[in-house]
């Protein structure tokens, strides 16, 4: 099917008049077209547009008929259509009094107007947000102080509910990671020592690294997602659905009901899952010692016990809970802030993820410094 | 009623989700040019019956024709040409977030359509006036809306391919009793400038007796009965008794009497 065929425009000129049939259609279907042929024709002193042999117009076809004719007649043009039928006219009468123009999208300011404004919006933004986490840190530890004060308040279902989705639930995915964490780190690491022929001190960075590090961040990290997301979308919904509202005003305090429960599970289980994790993780680098690096087993336990000392296990264990309670606040703090629409949700706990991961690498900085500090 | 009067025809309908049957040998018919009003009490499946015709819920069993073709068994390209003749208005507006009002009406159009962008900007416009939109509407974002404003975009996107048949759930639902109003007239009006037939669920008695031609009653799994509202009201069943004589009914009743009798005076 060519062009013309799908738009029927015939043009006839006689004298200074141009008279535009449209033959067929002249619909939402054609409306391309008809457009692209009308706006090439180069108006003479008297336009018409003959409706005579048209036959379905829709309001995109009479709008079409409306708006050039009203160009014609703005370039001072005599302009005129003929034919119509009444249902026609009415149509392209409606296309008349629905003439006004409007914006698409929002007006763009200057870009460097624009980058200037942004940086502002985000600085302020950013001193805001810290702010308010701030704050709520100080509601959630003195909300704690009292609760723990008062231990026959604590919401016990509720703090049981949560140390099994986050510790319990948790075993699995924690486990697998960590095995394989720990195998591949051992096949690297016997790779570079074999060069020197210090393979068997895979052992001592398996143990060390794990304790003091690798078990602790790779968990906390595993629980920021797993978690800590799990908090922001939780706490989110019931934001949105007034739920935290409702609770306000039956006079529960949703501090004590929503955040601390959720804050205690993880402060009580991120040691046990840290313990796990690294436990899982060694014993990940003993199975690949004794399958390809022929380390015995029991070599490798002799060595374990002689290098790992107490305090890389209290490194790793003084940092654990600290990490649950960043990941627990963050998590919290950003479903609190959700307001408006369902998209809020997503993008809090987008934020969650990524900042309470943030602050467990900063915290884990400072914890670096100070242990080599006190010399642990 | 000739067959061609009938634009939508539904029989032996029947959709469940699980053990739970919502409908069971349901049977509607659509006439074309009419505003059909859907009532029912909640969890009658109003909704669901409406998804049912447009495609987004698989029947478990029955037919329906739409202009006289079944729906069961078209290709691709001929359900998306069919879809191109109904324009939806979902209970919220169902509006694009990431897209102004503007742009949230041209979608239909850039997806079925080429034409040039000032057309298009052009055609948006048009339609968010005929939706009764200010014209500082457009370049807006659909949060920064209100409900009433959401809706009449909503309409304006469900419009924008000039269908033949428009879906309304709920329309009015949400609304202040102005804003429902202002809705219900627009409706009345669009239908009558651009002949639609519409398809109107609704809860509220005002819409029925202002806006309708004929009201359909679901009840007991199916549409117990179809008729204007003067029909309904000597209908036995103890529903649509409830219902339409019930203190809100009865109020209802009486302002569209009065509405009515000044309409008639100024027709005269």
């Amino acid at each position: 099917m060519t062009q013309a065929a799908l738009t029927g425009l015939r043009i006839e000129t006689a004298g200074d008049e141009t008279r535009v049939c449209i033959v067929g259609p002249l619909t939402v279907r054609e409306a391309g077209i008809a457009y692209d042929r009308l706006a090439a024709l180069t108006p003479s002193p008297a336009m018409t547009i003959d409706l005579g042999e048209a036959d379905t117009i829709d309001t995109i076809g009479a709008w079409l008929v409306y708006r050039f004719l009203r160009d014609w007649r703005v370039a001072g043009v005599r302009a005129r259509y003929a034919n119509a039928t009444p249902e026609q006219e009415k149509l392209i009468e409606q296309a008349r009094i629905n003439d006004a123009p409007c914006e698409v999208r929002p007006r763009e300011a200057n870009p460097v107007v624009r980058q200037l404004a942004e940086i502002g919006r985000a600085t302020v933004a950013i001193t805001d947000r810290f702010g308010a986490l701030l704050a709520f840190l100080g509601l959630v530890l003195a909300r704690l102080a009292l609760q723990l004060a008062r231990p026959w308040r604590i919401r016990w279902t509720s703090l049981s509910h949560h140390m099994e989705q986050v510790g319990l639930k948790a075993l699995p995915i924690v486990g697998l990671m960590s095995f394989l964490i720990g195998l591949v780190l051992v096949q690297q690491g016997a790779y570079q020592l074999r060069r020197f022929g210090a393979e068997i001190f895979v052992v001592d960075m398996i143990g060390i690294a794990t304790l003091r590090e690798l078990g602790v961040l790779l968990t906390a990290i595993m629980v920021a997602g797993r978690s800590g997301s799990a908090f922001t979308a939780q706490i989110g919904t019931m934001k949105l659905t007034e739920e935290v509202d409702a609770m306000r005003t039956i006079g529960l305090d949703p501090i004590d009901t929503l955040v601390l429960p959720r804050l205690l599970a993880l402060v009580i289980l991120m040691p046990l899952l840290v313990f796990y994790a690294s436990m899982v993780a060694i014993a990940g680098g003993m199975v690949f010692g004794w399958l390809s690096l022929d380390i015995p087993v029991d070599t490798f336990f002799t060595r374990v016990r002689t290098v790992v000392t107490m305090d890389d296990f209290l490194v790793g264990m003084i940092k654990a809970p600290v990490f649950g309670m960043v990941i627990a606040v963050a998590g919290c703090f950003e479903g609190m802030q959700v307001a408006g629409d369902a998209a809020s949700v997503g993008e809090r706990t987008t934020i969650s993820v990524v900042e309470s991961i943030f602050m467990v690498i900063v915290f884990d900085a400072f914890f670096a410094v100070f242990f080599t500090t006190i010399g642990m | 009623m000739t067959d061609r009067d009938v634009i939508i025809r539904v029989r032996g309908l029947r959709n469940q989700f699980g053990a739970q049957v919502v409908h069971d040998n349901l049977d509607l018919d659509v006439r074309r040019g009419e505003i059909i009003g859907i009532v029912g009490g909640s969890g009658t499946g109003k909704s669901v019956l409406m998804r049912s015709i447009i495609g987004l819920q698989e029947p478990a069993a029955g037919t329906i024709e739409i202009h006289g073709r079944s729906t069961a068994s078209l290709s691709e390209r001929d359900a998306k040409e069919l879809r191109r003749t109904w324009g939806v208005l979902f209970q919220n507006g169902a509006l694009f977030t990431s897209l102004t009002v503007a742009e949230n009406v041209q979608v239909p159009l850039r997806e079925y359509y080429r034409m040039d962008d000032h057309l298009l900007d052009e055609i948006a416009a048009f339609k968010i006036a005929m939706v009764g939109l200010d014209r500082d509407a457009g370049p807006k974002y659909p949060s920064d809306l209100s409900g009433g404003m959401r809706k009449r975009a909503g309409l304006a996107r469900a419009l924008a391919l000039d269908p033949s048949i428009l879906f309304l759930d709920e329309p009015t639902a949400g609304l202040d009793p102005i804003g429902a109003t202002a809705i219900d007239d627009l409706v009345r009006q669009l239908q009558q400038t651009l002949g639609l037939t519409v398809f109107l669920i609704t809860h509220d008695l005002d819409t029925l007796h202002s806006v309708c031609d004929r009201v359909a009653v679901l009840a007991d799994k199916r549409v117990i009965t179809v008729g204007t509202i003067d029909e309904l009201l000597a209908y036995p069943h103890p529903w649509v008794q409830e219902y339409f004589k019930g203190p809100r009914g009865r109020a209802a009743l009486q302002i569209a009497g009065g509405a009515d009798t000044s309409g008639h005076g100024e027709g005269g």
